[in-house]
């Protein structure tokens, strides 16, 4: 990608794209990461309205694998499933182990 | 028609700042600046003025208040003086570098440690570098000039960076004064309606506000911003005139007294030169050309025409009302330097440190810089190149 000049750049440094994130990957690292259990998901897709990034692929109405370039490991979306009848979608795991 | 009154330099501006009617006003009191928002917040509890004041715990969060605000897309106003400025340090590089032009009054009074509530120049000179515009105003007509013609400059659509008008505390907020209001419709016409350029507010065209910046770009966006400085001048100019045609009062970038045929000459910000253009005068008298130059716009300062103005002199000294501590010279006098810097010929340039924390300037001590200055441009000798006046040994 071609860098803007000084000339080019928005005045204020305000971002007037919407989710132009999509851009760049943001999520090269995490302490831990988000794994979706496909069989305890109800497809409620709570978790891709509560991920402050876009991290949680969703086609056709249903969610799809984590794209983990986004996720920085918060965690929001494993306190937000519900899952199936008390079994998570979704579960924390420490990187690295 | 122009009305007539005698008020204090703190009504005088929050007259201004009711005449434009803002839409969001944070504040914290402090002294000397309190009665000037007190005044303007009596204003919003008598409906007449729609502005939201937003109630903070401190000058960091009126700021923050203010940038927010700001950012909505709001006009937005504040006040501060002294440790309030400090306190809003960090936030003042927010407010500039996201280029949001608020208008904020600053009543110039000294810092602590000691403690002192009275006026000095070290509260303004502190922010002086945070991107701000900085218009000075040496009495309450100054200061209700400025005040109005703040918010067309910090608005333009070429410029969009906050502004501080600056006055003296006490001798200014203070000290009541005969000075002429415009009509409030007058004031309303002149600095018109307010447009933010890419408001938080406007849902249909969503925007994200200070996002994280690295190595790639963040040299881009300081360049950007520096090339906006270097426009302000101009944009000052043209409100200036158009001020001049609404209320018959001229204003430039700085104000010249007796300098055009002068040899030795002062340069002096905001009430201090009244005091010091009557002792010109009584130089003059005596057969003596003196003259004396008055900053206005101090930031971005206009180092081109400001050495134009001076270059001829054969002594100068410029008098700071706060002092730069390490080792260097007054804040004003490290500006002339640079402006004098580029000519072969120029004058012998000395400082002098005068009025901290309040401490009267009479002319008496304009008369001591000016003998020394006659002195100076007879030998070609300086004795001493900054010097504190008015002070006990």
């Amino acid at each position: 990608m071609k860098l803007k000049g000084w000339k080019e750049v928005n005045p204020g440094a305000v971002i007037t794209e919407a989710g132009n994130a999509v851009e760049i990957k943001t999520g090269s690292w995490r302490s831990s990461k988000p794994i979706w259990k496909e069989e305890n998901c109800i497809q409620c897709l709570f978790c891709w309205i509560y991920c402050p990034d876009m991290s949680v692929k969703v086609k056709d109405g249903k969610r799809e694998e984590f794209d983990y370039d986004y996720c920085k490991g918060c965690g929001i979306c494993a306190v937000e499933c519900p899952g199936k009848k008390g079994n998570k979608a979704i579960i924390m795991v420490e990187e690295g182990n | 028609m122009a009305k007539v009154v005698a008020v204090t330099g703190n009504e005088a501006v929050a007259v201004a700042l009711r005449q434009v009617n803002p839409d969001v006003c944070a504040a914290y009191p402090i002294t000397p600046q309190s009665d000037m928002m007190q005044r303007f917040s009596g204003f919003i509890s008598d409906g007449r003025v729609k502005t939201e004041l937003i109630l903070v715990e401190s000058e960091h969060s009126a700021m923050s208040s203010c940038v927010g605000a700001s950012a909505a897309g709001g006009r937005v106003i504040t006040a501060t003086s002294s440790q309030g400025l400090a306190l809003m340090w960090e936030i003042l590089y927010i407010a500039s570098g996201t280029r949001l032009p608020i208008v904020m009054p600053v009543v110039n009074r000294a810092l602590s440690a000691p403690l002192n509530i009275h006026g000095d120049h070290s509260d303004a000179m502190g922010a002086r570098d945070t991107g701000w515009i900085q218009l000075w105003s040496e009495n309450a007509q100054e200061a209700y000039d400025n005040a109005i013609q703040a918010f067309r400059i910090a608005e333009h659509m070429d410029i969009r960076l906050p502004i501080m008008v600056c006055m003296d505390g006490f001798i200014i907020s203070h000290s009541i004064e005969r000075i002429e209001y415009l009509e409030d419709e007058e004031v309303k016409n002149f600095v018109g309606e307010f447009r933010q350029l890419n408001p938080l507010l406007d849902i249909e065209h969503p925007v994200s506000y200070g996002p994280l910046i690295l190595t790639d770009y963040y040299m881009e966006y300081r360049k950007a911003q520096d090339e906006v400085e270097s426009k302000v001048a101009k944009v000052v100019l043209e409100v200036a005139q158009d001020f001049e045609k609404l209320s018959g009062r001229k204003y430039d970038l700085f104000e010249t007294y007796r300098l055009d045929d002068a040899e030795i000459g002062l340069v002096i910000l905001n009430s201090a030169a009244g005091t010091s253009k009557d002792v010109v005068d009584e130089f003059r008298s005596r057969g003596i050309k003196a003259g004396l130059l008055k900053p206005r716009l101090y930031r971005p300062f206009p180092y081109k025409e400001t050495g134009e103005a001076l270059k001829h002199l054969k002594a100068l000294c410029v008098l700071d009302r706060a002092d730069a501590f390490g080792g260097s010279f007054g804040p004003v006098y490290l500006d002339i330097a640079t402006s004098l810097y580029p000519y072969k010929e120029k004058p012998a340039l000395i400082n002098k440190i005068y009025g901290l924390g309040g401490r009267d300037y009479m002319p008496e001590h304009a008369e001591f810089v000016l003998d020394e200055l006659v002195d100076i441009a007879q030998t070609g000798t300086v004795k001493s190149y900054k010097e504190y006046i008015g002070v006990r040994e």
